[in-house]
């Protein structure tokens, strides 16, 4: 990072060390499992063993007399709740709606995938509910289940929905208008390389397992539900709104600290709708913790696209057309943003990096009797630049170019672009990350490092890929009339204390990306007081008035916009404050350092002295301005933000055995200004550890009968630090995005999306060096894959 | 997990005695058994803890061999403490993770006989001798399938003699995910003889390569082996290999085992 | 239910358990130490490490009867009595050696028992003990460097910073 980042202090560009940090070192964070309330109750939910089938009997007397049990819920308990309720409405190429199905909080008649809930025991202890649990006499009549997405579209193919006309939620066509023209150019290509393959099915496995505690006040009828969620107040309106019908005044949702997310703990989940209803019912806090192998068949799952894509060129090698058609899973219902993940987050980022005149994406969503499947770290992304990068990499290889040389001359090279599917870049310079990669990775130095890799019999490999992605999501007016059913901003008070300390309170969501620490930096350099004095509250819903949350990069693009704009209305009212002591014209007045000052003059007074004044207004102009100093704003971006990127992946494998490692790993991100360098790095480094997981080592497995393989860390390979090197990442390259007040554009994925076609590439070009006609490995590229794919 | 009794004698006999009560269930370290309890996949009234029971503890190198191993002794202490014998050592220093090491014991191990555990192919590698309350026991004996073993109810395992060969070493190649054996091969080499166990790749839990035990015994070294193969059929095939590929691995890691103990 | 007594943190601690509750929910529910964390149910990610008698254990793996009369440390006993972080924490803040802070009470007790007996260890010899913990937010990067770092290495030349 250039020197006059990293060597400032305080405030926006310095590596200021977290203060969250204290409380999680030394073991004194709140989790959600940490909290434990007066006459706590447990539950224990029996899920189905089948992946598709009808109840036929559910009998829990027996259950229901086991010592400590306190009751016993099934379905029937949830006749008149609500479903829960799916976000995001997607229109088909056809004009038509996406077919929706119910989703109870428990099991109505049947079950549809492994996992399923179907009765609840809420006993006096978590091991009294389960014993209980066993207790339970079902009758399940174990019904034909679909779990692959092309036998689920077949004629006649068993429904996972009755009541849907088909396993298919909805076939989109982006841009539909541009299909024929596509069809007409891939016609007139002078090369036409087309690829095959499967985005692999992950688990998003965040160390902290989900919880949720339902409260019940009988005095007041207020409910409180502390979860694990990345946006408390979401779960608020879906759940208090749709499915159990409490209004938001009589809801208050708390995520305290939260464990990581990555996606899965964004969506509304049938365990909190249950343990809030179920506090209410019995008049007793209601708690539940799922273990890890309950997530594996409880959390929303990610990715899971089959695609086929193909890219034209003309005789010169310039992108011509690109048409990619795709399989997307959704699982057995539509979980939260589902459906936006394969169409809105994906197709329309299919231009990538290079100004490929004519794009046409054709997805078909499908039910399977499946765990849901949402947005994992990047959502619609990854996937999008996966196939591209795949593609290309491949072009390269039929026409015999330098896969980077490739590259480069179809990069789009002036903003603001306007792609054929329907975004606008407004900056990037893909040029000069490249450069800075071939500079961080040691491109040059490879050939030597290939020839010493040889003479220890390894083959070496390098990959080079670049990325795009839209983050900070996003104008609400456009996602509204793309399907959303919810608006995008953010909100955020500043709330000024008499004696100059500020609370933040934000409807960003930390759990883990250290807003706590890195948000007062924004704020104290718009004010120039010291970072200590600035507080952030997040995760309760009685704090800031509304948050849409935190996911898709946008915690500071859109969450600190809102930030910066409520603290600029203090500083105009603490400006008039100041005028008034001063005996000055407020336009007159400067703040810096902390000092308000009338230009001009040596007059000044400090931030304290205003901020007393607002709350001890003795000599205060109150007939113009109200006492007090606390400012709200909402923040609706004009448009998303584009990160972009160009990363590099070396492996080397083992010829013998398949075995791959990852021997260097460089990316160079363009993510616009900075505020904290070395939370970025961490953000990044972060994503590129799940990238390498998702190109080496995860997935998840269903066998044809519904019954999943990788049920837990035994068979869900979750990459260690020993399966990972040191990362080389860097972020001078920076143009600022231009319709933010911060100029930010988000880091969360960008490490997640750049890094699974860089291992994929480096591993095709290892293989290739021994001679090897592989083309392509599907991820995760376990030794066992890759020993297959050298067989031939 | 299902409630139990739990109980902590302090000799082989109060151990035998307290196993002697029905669904009785012996607790070596645990690290595989504690986890099974979670998933309630077993249900029995009393857990006996062996981790108390002082003649079970230790190792001790008998002349120039044996090297006797009490059964309680975890993996953390033969890896640093089996000196004598170092492929041993090695191997258990291989074994799950270091605070794994710290509690998982080397009877208990063998008591389970995971397919894809380590010290069921250092025992029947070495030709060890399974030392229980009541008797001794060949490891070509002992070893009877995934999972099973020649010990009856309420037998415990007290100790492993080890003898120590010429040569030997251990190569693992894990499993992605849990970091088990997907092959793991033991060679050792003796003045009569080389012996060759393979854990993790078969159907039927831990087995003596014969082919290349005589191929190797003539000639100690990798080219002796390359064209050998163990028949893909009986090999493990699932969602991380298949059985080819298995058959494939228990060659290579066979010859690189050859080559470290060479 | 039996008594089960011990030593926390250097501190006597004592209470009725069953035989089937584990040292976890010992120290998190019947002490109400809740730094110790529960991550998975196959004893793979190390939220959980604690030292019992001076060796890393994963208290998810052991029955708390198991630990009667043993010396326990926990997270919550790593730092000063005023708060000061020793040198291992101190090391995770300084180089961002945590995201979400949930694996991290269980990596601070692993490179504990690590740096003990082996107080430089080389960047390789770190990945490798830390088999059994698992992160799902640093990718290990800044872990590995705070380790190194806690044991007086110099990370200055490490990438990325």
């Amino acid at each position: 990072m250039p020197k006059d980042i990293d060597a400032k202090e305080s405030g926006i560009g310095a590596a200021s060390k977290r203060r969250e940090d204290i409380r999680f070192l030394s073991g004194t964070g709140n989790y959600t499992d940490d909290i434990n309330l007066n006459g706590q109750a447990y539950v224990h939910f029996l899920r189905s063993d089948v992946a598709h089938g009808r109840i036929t009997s559910i009998e829990t007397a027996a259950a229901a007399a086991m010592p400590g049990v306190l009751r016993v819920f099934t379905g029937a308990d949830f006749e008149g709740v609500g479903s829960i309720p799916c976000g995001w409405q997607v229109t088909d190429r056809f004009g038509e709606v996406m077919q929706e199905p119910a989703h109870p909080v428990l099991a109505q008649g049947k079950v549809r995938h492994v996992g399923d809930p179907i009765a609840a025991v809420v006993a006096e202890t978590a091991e009294a509910a389960r014993d209980a649990a066993e207790a339970i006499e079902l009758d399940i009549e174990e019904l034909p289940a679909v779990v692959d997405m092309k036998a689920a579209l077949a004629e006649g193919a068993p429904k996972v929905h009755d009541d849907l006309t088909s396993n298919l939620c909805y076939d989109w066509g982006f841009v539909e208008e541009n299909k024929a023209a596509v069809d007409a150019a891939f016609d007139a290509a002078a090369h036409v390389t087309s690829l095959e393959l499967v985005n692999n099915r992950l688990v998003a496995n965040p160390m902290e397992p989900r919880v949720a505690v339902g409260d019940f006040n009988r005095a007041t009828g207020d409910s409180t539900l502390y979860t694990t969620s990345q946006n408390p107040h979401v779960i608020r309106l879906l759940m208090g709104a749709f499915v159990l019908g409490i209004p938001e005044h009589k809801l208050r949702v708390v995520a305290p600290d939260v464990g990581g997310g990555f996606g899965s703990k964004i969506f509304h989940y049938a365990e909190e709708a249950f343990c809030t209803f179920a506090a209410k019912a019995l008049n007793r806090a209601v708690k539940w913790t799922s273990s890890r192998s309950e997530a594996f068949m409880s959390d929303a799952h990610g990715r899971d696209h089959v695609t086929k894509i193909e890219l034209a060129l003309d005789a010169d090698n310039n992108f011509t057309a690109l048409r990619t058609d795709t399989l997307a899973n959704m699982g057995a219902y539509l979980s939260t943003f589902a459906p936006s993940v394969p169409t809105w987050l994906h197709g329309t980022l299919m231009a990538g990096n290079y100004k490929t005149p004519l794009i046409y994406v054709n997805v078909k969503a499908v039910f399977t009797n499946t765990v849901p499947v949402d947005a994992y770290r990047g959502a619609g992304r990854p996937e999008a630049t996966f196939q591209l990068e795949r593609v290309i990499d491949k072009a390269a290889l039929e026409l015999g170019v330098d896969p980077i040389a490739l590259r480069r001359q179809n990069f789009i090279t002036e903003f603001p672009y306007a792609t054929p599917v329907a975004v606008e870049y407004d900056t990037g310079d893909y040029v000069a990350t490249m450069d800075k990669l071939e500079e961080i990775a040691d491109i040059a130095g490879f050939a030597a490092r290939r020839a010493e890799s040889e003479r220890a019999g390894k083959l070496r490999g390098l990959g080079v890929n670049c990325y795009i992605e839209a983050c900070g999501i996003a104008p609400s007016n456009l996602v509204g009339q793309l399907g959303a059913r919810a608006g995008l901003y953010e909100s955020a008070t500043v709330r000024v204390n008499a004696t100059g300390g500020i609370v933040v309170m934000t409807g960003s969501h930390s759990h883990g990306q250290g807003h706590e620490t890195s948000f007062p930096q924004v704020i104290a350099s718009m004010i120039g007081i010291d970072e200590d004095m600035v507080e952030i509250e997040h995760g309760d819903t009685n704090n800031a008035p509304m948050g849409m949350g935190t996911y898709g990069s946008r915690s500071l693009a859109v969450g600190g916009s809102a930030m910066v704009r409520a603290t600029e209305k203090i500083i105009a009212k603490a400006k008039k404050i100041a005028a008034h002591l001063m005996e000055a014209a407020d336009a007159d007045i400067e703040l810096k350092d902390g000092q308000f000052s009338v230009a001009g003059t040596d007059k000044s007074v400090a931030w304290g002295d205003v901020t007393l004044a607002a709350y001890v207004p003795h000599n205060y102009p109150l007939e113009e301005i109200e006492p007090g100093l606390e400012e709200t704003a909402f923040y609706d971006p004009a448009n998303f933000t584009y990160p972009s990127g160009a990363y590099a992946c070396e492996v080397e494998v083992d010829p013998e055995t398949g075995k791959v490692s990852i021997e260097r790993f460089a990316a160079a991100d363009d993510f616009g200004n900075i505020v904290n360098p070395m939370i970025v790095d961490g953000q990044v480094h972060g994503g590129i550890g799940q990238g390498i997981g998702q190109a080496l080592l995860e997935g998840c497995v269903y066998d044809e009968n519904g019954q999943l393989l990788s049920a837990s860390f035994m068979d869900y390979a979750m990459p260690r630090a020993d399966d990972v090197p040191f990362y080389a990442v860097d972020h001078s390259c920076q143009t600022p995005c231009t319709h933010n007040p911060l100029g930010v554009k988000g880091c969360g994925e960008a490490g997640a999306i750049g890094s699974p076609p860089a291992v994929v590439n480096a591993v095709v070009n290892a293989l290739r060096s021994a001679g090897k006609d592989v083309t392509h490995i599907d991820m995760p590229l376990s030794p066992a894959r890759v020993w297959a794919a050298m067989q031939g | 997990m299902y409630e139990f009794e739990f109980t902590r004698p302090a000799s082989v006999a109060e151990a035998v005695a307290a196993l002697s009560t029905e669904d009785a269930q012996a607790l070596g370290g645990g690290q595989t058994l504690i986890p099974t309890l979670k998933q309630r996949l077993a249900m029995p009234t009393t857990l006996v803890s062996l981790s108390g029971v002082a003649e079970m503890q230790g190792i001790r190198l008998e002349g120039d061999g044996p090297l006797v191993i009490g059964g309680a002794v975890t993996h953390a202490q033969v890896a640093s403490g089996a000196g004598a014998y170092p492929a041993l050592a090695a191997l258990a220093g291989q074994i799950g993770d270091p605070a794994v090491r710290n509690r998982g014991t080397i009877g208990g191990s063998l008591a389970n006989n995971d397919p894809a555990a380590c010290y069921p192919a250092a025992a029947l590698g070495s030709g060890a001798t399974i030392v229980t309350n009541i008797r001794e026991l060949a490891a070509d004996d002992y070893f009877q399938g995934m999972f099973t073993t020649a010990l009856e109810e309420g037998e415990i395992v007290v100790a492993v003699k080890f003898p120590i060969p010429d040569a030997a070493n251990y190569q693992k190649f894990v499993q992605p995910a849990s970091r088990f054996a997907m092959v793991g091969v033991f060679v050792a080499r003796f003045a009569d003889g080389v012996r060759v166990a393979v854990t993790g790749a078969s159907e039927e839990g831990v087995f003596r390569w014969a082919e290349a035990e005589a191929a190797l015994t003539a000639n100690f070294t990798p080219d002796a082996i390359s064209t050998l193969t163990v028949d893909a059929d009986g090999m493990i095939g699932d969602i991380h290999g298949t059985k080819a590929y298995r058959a494939h691995l228990v060659n290579v890691m066979t010859r690189r085992a050859v080559s470290a103990s060479a | 239910m039996t008594k089960v007594t011990m030593t926390v943190n250097g501190k006597p601690a004592s209470g009725d358990v069953e035989g089937r509750t584990l040292l976890v929910s010992f120290l998190r529910e019947t002490l109400g130490m809740t730094g110790t964390h529960v991550g998975c149910d196959t004893s793979q990610c190390g939220a959980c490490v604690v030292h019992v008698d001076g060796k890393a254990v994963k208290s998810c793996t052991m029955l708390a009867l198991e630990a009667e009369g043993a010396e326990v440390a926990t997270i919550e006993g790593q730092a000063a009595a005023d708060g000061t972080l020793n040198t291992i924490q101190a090391a995770f803040q300084e180089h961002h050696g945590l995201q979400c802070g949930f694996c991290t009470p269980g990596m601070v007790m692993s490179a504990a028992a690590l740096l003990k007996d082996n107080p430089k260890p080389s960047e390789a010899e770190i990945r490798h003990y830390l088999e059994g913990n698992l992160c799902r937010c640093t990718g290990y990067h800044n872990i590995v460097k705070a380790i190194m770092a806690a044991s007086g290495q110099d990370v200055s030349a490490i990438a990325a910073e």
